[in-house]
């Protein structure tokens, strides 16, 4: 399998150019960090009632980490608390899973399951993993700095 | 230099041709990763073993061991003599005056520790001034913070330039009347800056400051000289100088190490051990508790002994020449910035790729069998002083050569066109 197939166009135009790319003030902020590799992110999800109106970040990080939090925030944005943990929950549970596992139902027509090839590089899951760890904190209304190790 | 025109010294392309054969001695180099053939540019990480250094362990453990020191056996002789043999080895590498001198530990790691639990608790008070540079890995940085925190020394961080040099005299404006100690990198793992030594250890020395050599990655590249150095201490690990992990050395002067407290407790660094009082062995084993790893001294010593069969101003001639090939090749890369351009260098080259963050791009050239370090190669404050996130990393050793600049440079340009 070839190294393209993590670093395909759709994850490239996310990293190149992120969605949501902003600090917000007002909003719930989750700090994050993976300390192996120095990435930092900065969660912002703002929550009126039962819907996530906003979920934005701003940080620093390889291409994986930056289309990851992109893609979440694309996806996330609108959605209901409860939707929106489920798939949390659910890309969570891709990311940990080995290369072989079946991607939920609920996730593979949707961008983010190109990230699921970040499986086959074991060194580099936890680039991936950071942004959906903030916004399983923040869906918690935890809002402790979150770090992959 | 002109090589040819001074005596006893082969040309540069003699030496090539010379050098291009030691691959065959490191087995490790000899497969595919990832379908390719591997290109092994980490070894400032960790280095490969020849198979000298193999075979020399492998021997020990299959013959000859049994615990040293202790047994009046035939293998208890021969255990203890592959370990002392080891160290006499040791010391006639680093040009030290006596075996006395040579502390087997883990590595350099527990070597700078070693110094700061001893050394650094019977002599140093609050208010002592301990002097390291900005780009020391954190060996070199954590122990002596731990010892701020457990009896209040003042750490004394010496600037680096923008280009990643350290200028002795900014080193030597640090010292102050509370400076005790200098505890100073030969050469920078991050960035291949060698420090200058020259100066700074004389300069130490004269307003009677104790200095600490961080050798770890001096020991691959350039022969080691402690009895003209300088220096106080010198620490090195074998890992990183084609020999096993878990075996390191610590150089002391013999006066500095008699004065020092033990450190670990423990068999092998006693004399006579009762309830009523316990009485020290002498140097060196006075900082050797416990049974040691013995494999690791013997792999140590073939290490030394490979090395020194190359000879190490070798070593030294064909890393510059290659360093000076890989640098060429990256300057003629619009896209690449080499992070650390000191005028003296070792074979070690930190760099950027625009618009590519370094882990991305040692997972993609991983991919073409070709391992580079990524990241901020325990050395955090240099990288943060530079405003880097971190940095991809080719580090050379003796066992390469043009080819694996080669593919580095070749693969550069896949990531590239991927990113584009």
């Amino acid at each position: 399998m070839s190294v393209d197939a993590l670093y395909r166009e759709q994850v490239l135009k996310h990293a190149r150019d992120p969605i949501h790319f902003r600090r917000v003030e007002h909003a719930q902020h989750v700090p994050g960090n993976n300390p192996l590799c120095g990435d930092k992110l900065d969660l912002y999800v703002t929550i009126d009632g039962n819907t996530i109106t906003d979920v934005s970040f701003h940080g620093a990080g390889c291409a994986i980490s930056m289309a990851s939090a992109s893609m979440m925030s694309e996806l996330l944005s609108g959605l209901d608390t409860a939707t929106a943990g489920t798939l949390v929950d659910e890309v969570n549970a891709m990311l940990a899973e080995s290369v072989d596992s079946v991607v939920s139902i609920n996730l593979q027509d949707l961008p983010i399951a190109a990230l699921g090839e970040v499986r086959r590089y074991p060194s580099r899951v936890k680039c991936a993993t950071l942004a959906w760890h903030a916004m399983a904190a923040a869906l918690r209304g935890d809002s402790d700095p979150v770090s992959t190790e | 230099m002109n090589a040819a025109s001074a005596n006893n010294v082969i040309s540069d392309d003699a030496l090539e041709t010379r050098m291009r054969a030691l691959r065959e001695d490191f087995p490790a180099l000899h497969q595919e990763v990832n379908g390719q053939p591997l290109v092994f540019l980490d070894s400032a990480a960790s280095s490969q073993r020849s198979n000298a250094v193999i075979e020399a362990m492998r021997h020990y453990e299959s013959h000859d061991h049994a615990n040293v020191h202790r047994g009046v056996h035939t293998l208890s002789h021969r255990a203890t003599d592959a370990y002392e043999g080891a160290r006499e080895r040791v010391r006639q590498f680093m040009n030290a005056g006596s075996v006395r001198e040579i502390i087997f530990t883990r590595g350099t790691t527990e070597a700078i520790n070693l110094v700061a639990q001893t050394w650094g608790i019977s002599n140093l008070k609050a208010g002592d001034e301990v002097v390291v540079t900005h780009l020391e890995h954190h060996a070199n940085i954590v122990p002596w913070q731990m010892l701020a925190d457990r009896i209040g020394i003042k750490l004394v961080v010496a600037p680096v330039e923008e280009n990643g040099d350290v200028i002795a005299e900014r080193v030597i404006e640090c010292f102050t009347d509370r400076t005790r100690l200098l505890a100073i990198a030969s050469v920078s793992n991050a960035l291949g800056t060698i420090l200058p030594l020259d100066i700074v250890i004389p300069a130490a020395k004269a307003r009677d400051i104790t200095v600490l050599v961080d050798g770890a990655q001096h020991a691959p590249h350039a022969p080691i000289d402690v009895a003209n150095l300088g220096a106080d201490f010198f620490a090195f690990s074998g890992h990183k100088m084609t020999g096993p992990t878990g075996i390191g050395v610590l150089w002391g002067r013999e006066a500095l190490l008699e004065a020092m407290p033990p450190w670990q407790g423990g068999g092998d660094m006693i004399e006579t051990v009762s309830f009523e009082g316990t009485t020290y062995n002498a140097l060196p084993y006075k900082f050797e508790a416990g049974t040691p790893y013995i494999a690791g001294a013997v792999g140590l010593a073939a290490a030394i002994d490979y090395l020194e069969g190359v000879g190490m101003d070798n070593v030294q001639r064909y890393e510059g020449i290659l360093l000076d090939y890989l640098t060429e090749q990256m300057l003629a890369e619009d896209d690449i910035r080499i992070i650390g351009t000191a005028p003296k260098k070792a074979s070690v080259v930190s760099f950027l790729m625009d618009d590519v963050h370094p882990h991305d791009l040692g997972t993609i050239v991983d991919q073409r069998g070709i391992a580079v370090r990524t990241g901020h190669h325990c050395a955090m404050p240099v990288m943060s002083l530079l405003e880097v996130p971190g940095t991809a990393r080719a580090s050379l050793a003796l066992y390469n050569w043009r080819e694996d600049i080669d593919a580095l440079i070749d693969a550069l340009a896949t990531v590239r066109n991927l990113f584009r």
